[in-house]
């Protein structure tokens, strides 16, 4: 293979993301204390040789509260998605090739949960089925499968009009093939940019929602969490949520920049 | 006199609902026999496409089909889905015209050809394997085993084109439907596609149905013709009686706008006009308005097929003025 041309966004956002999922995959590697214990004689310690991101108000070391926050942030980028990913594309495959009365019911349900801001519709779900990061998950799939399986119809529907998916229905193979093994390889890449891209948004969701106590719950490691420590000592301990902060912008970054990157390299290429 | 292979009766398309709905095939009846190679001529709209599609039933939603199908006994058009699945790509298959579009882009060439023969045949994983060999064989494709691994997009455009025949033909169909399989080849790989269609035909003794705008290919391939203008059926009879006889003005008017070899310098005949659309069949013959001979009668009436000679039939009220007439050709 002749040397690979990629797309500088891309190589950017996969720096980011690789550094980001090693840190997830073995944070005691990288962190230099326990993200849980109490340091009662290092209270609010701001940035130093030895705490280089200060200390919060337990005294817990901030950076590696940060990296052990990974685990989990990168967890919610996975799981906040994968199921709506998985969901959308099967309902939004389906749908698009029986068009029909199923397309207009699924329009409804489309025009009914973009009405409401994604968050807000989030956060209600949470608030019924109580908080923690299961609950979440449930909530993201129960909301976003939507979003995908609007795109997989939309690109469905252009796919089943051509000659190979008449020339498969010729060949007398079952719908369900003809979506899954033909129409759905054809139509997918809109959703897996759209992924990655969403990806980010679970990000920035689910520290809004640890944040707000409906996500990740104390004493997590979790950037949300650690934001919402903070928010009282803002004027004597910056520090405390303004890097966990950048953790969320450098990680939510890095998958925009994949996403931007993913969609040039499958634009060219077709 | 053997049986007949497909029997198409009072086949009618419709698209749209009722009241706004346009008639694309207008009550079409025509027999294959086993073994023969049928040609459908027409200009594009004239339903030709259409007809092979609503065989196979193959139309898109919001269209009906009415009419019979038989194909061994059994209508197509009432059989169940399950059912029909075993049919198409088992016993009839069809080709398309467009060779680049009709291949999933995403799959390599040798799941493709398996994938009929899974869906239509009990032969082993080792099995079909061997048979896609053969077959990209049969089609002249050759180094069969590197090219079972490519991607259509690595082959040109007359390879592609016999990639589709080799996948159509996977599980030895009865019947081949060919939808302009070589409109969007350039001349010479026409030539070798129709040959392969061809040998093919007396290989697997199947038939088939050839759709074409090209006199040239129906001259070349068919046994018999069929003649269609504005979804109907307006002359058919065997290839060389249509060509040395037309009794259809419009037939006429297609055979003379050709131009031909070997003989005088002859200005070409031409048929004024264009086609009506769907929505604006004129009454009467649907061709009055551009046919030479046309009067008062078939302004008004419709005409229906009339037994000309053996086997040759025409839907034309002045086919005795038409003869009279000839035509460059004969």
């Amino acid at each position: 293979m002749s040397r690979l041309n990629l797309p500088r966004p891309l190589v950017l956002g996969g720096i980011l993301i690789g550094a980001s999922v090693l840190l997830a995959v073995f944070p005691q590697l990288f962190a230099p204390y326990d993200p849980v214990a109490m340091d009662y004689n290092a209270l609010l310690k701001a940035p130093s040789w030895a705490h280089p991101m200060g200390t919060d108000n337990f005294g817990r070391d901030v950076l590696s509260r940060v990296i052990h926050a990974y685990t989990i942030d990168m967890q919610i980028a996975f799981f906040g998605t994968v199921f709506s990913f998985v969901f959308g594309i099967i309902i939004g495959a389906v749908v698009g090739y029986a068009g029909g009365a199923a397309d207009t019911v699924f329009g409804r349900i489309v025009d009914a949960v973009i009405t409401f801001p994604f968050l807000v519709l989030v956060i209600a779900i949470v608030s019924v089925l109580g908080p923690g990061l299961v609950n979440m998950y449930i909530a993201l799939a129960v909301v976003g499968w939507v979003f995908y399986a609007r795109i997989i119809a939309a690109e469905v529907k252009v796919q089943k009009r051509l000659d190979y998916a008449d020339a498969g229905r010729a060949m007398g193979y079952t719908p369900l093939r003809i979506i899954f093994r033909h129409l759905l390889p054809n139509a997918i890449t809109p959703a897996i940019v759209y992924v990655v891209t969403d990806m980010a948004l679970a990000i920035l969701l689910g520290s809004s929602l640890g944040y707000l106590g409906l996500g990740a719950q104390p004493p997590a490691a979790e950037w949300g969490v650690q934001i919402a420590d903070g928010k009282n000592f803002m004027t004597t301990g910056w520090w405390i949520s303004v890097f966990p902060g950048v953790a969320i912008v450098l990680t939510g970054l890095g998958f925009s920049l994949i996403g931007d990157g993913l969609a040039e390299v499958l634009r060219t290429r077709k | 006199m053997t049986e007949v292979a497909l029997q198409v009766s009072n086949l009618t398309t419709t698209f749209g609902h009722q009241g706004t709905a346009v008639t694309a095939v207008d009550d079409i009846s025509f027999d294959v026999m086993p073994g023969e190679v049928l040609g459908l001529v027409g200009e594009s709209g004239s339903g030709k496409s259409v007809t092979l599609r609503s065989i196979m039933r193959l139309m898109p939603q919001h269209s009906s089909v009415t009419g019979r199908v038989l194909w061994q006994g059994r209508d197509l058009l009432a059989m169940p889905e399950p059912e029909l699945r075993k049919v198409r790509g088992g016993e009839i298959s069809m080709i398309f015209q467009e060779p680049t579009t009709a291949l999933n882009p995403v799959l390599p060439v040798a799941v493709q050809i398996e994938e009929n023969l899974r869906a239509h045949t009990t032969l082993s994983k080792a099995d079909r394997g061997k048979r896609s060999l053969e077959l990209m064989d049969l089609v002249g494709i050759s180094d069969a085993k590197r090219r079972l691994t490519q991607y259509p997009h690595q082959f040109s455009g007359g390879m592609r084109q016999r990639v589709m025949i080799a996948i159509a033909l996977a599980s030895t169909p009865k019947l081949l439907l060919a939808d302009e399989p070589t409109t969007a080849l350039d001349l010479t790989i026409q030539d070798q596609i129709l040959k392969l269609i061809l040998d093919l035909r007396d290989e697997l003794k199947m038939s088939v149905v050839l759709v074409t705008h090209d006199l040239g290919v129906v001259a070349a391939t068919c046994d018999r013709m069929a003649v269609m203008y504005a979804g109907r059926i307006v002359e058919s009879g065997p290839v060389a009686d249509v060509f040395g006889q037309p009794n259809h003005a419009y037939t006429r008017g297609l055979l003379g706008s050709v131009p031909r070899s070997g003989t005088e310098r002859s200005p070409l005949l031409s048929i004024e006009g264009t086609p009506p659309g769907l929505m604006n069949r004129p009454t009467g013959c649907a061709f009055n308005p551009r046919c030479e001979f046309a009067t008062d009668r078939c302004r008004s009436e419709n005409p229906v097929l009339q037994a000309m000679a053996h086997g040759h039939e025409a839907a034309c009220f002045h086919s005795d003025r038409v003869k009279a007439a000839g035509w460059a050709g004969s």
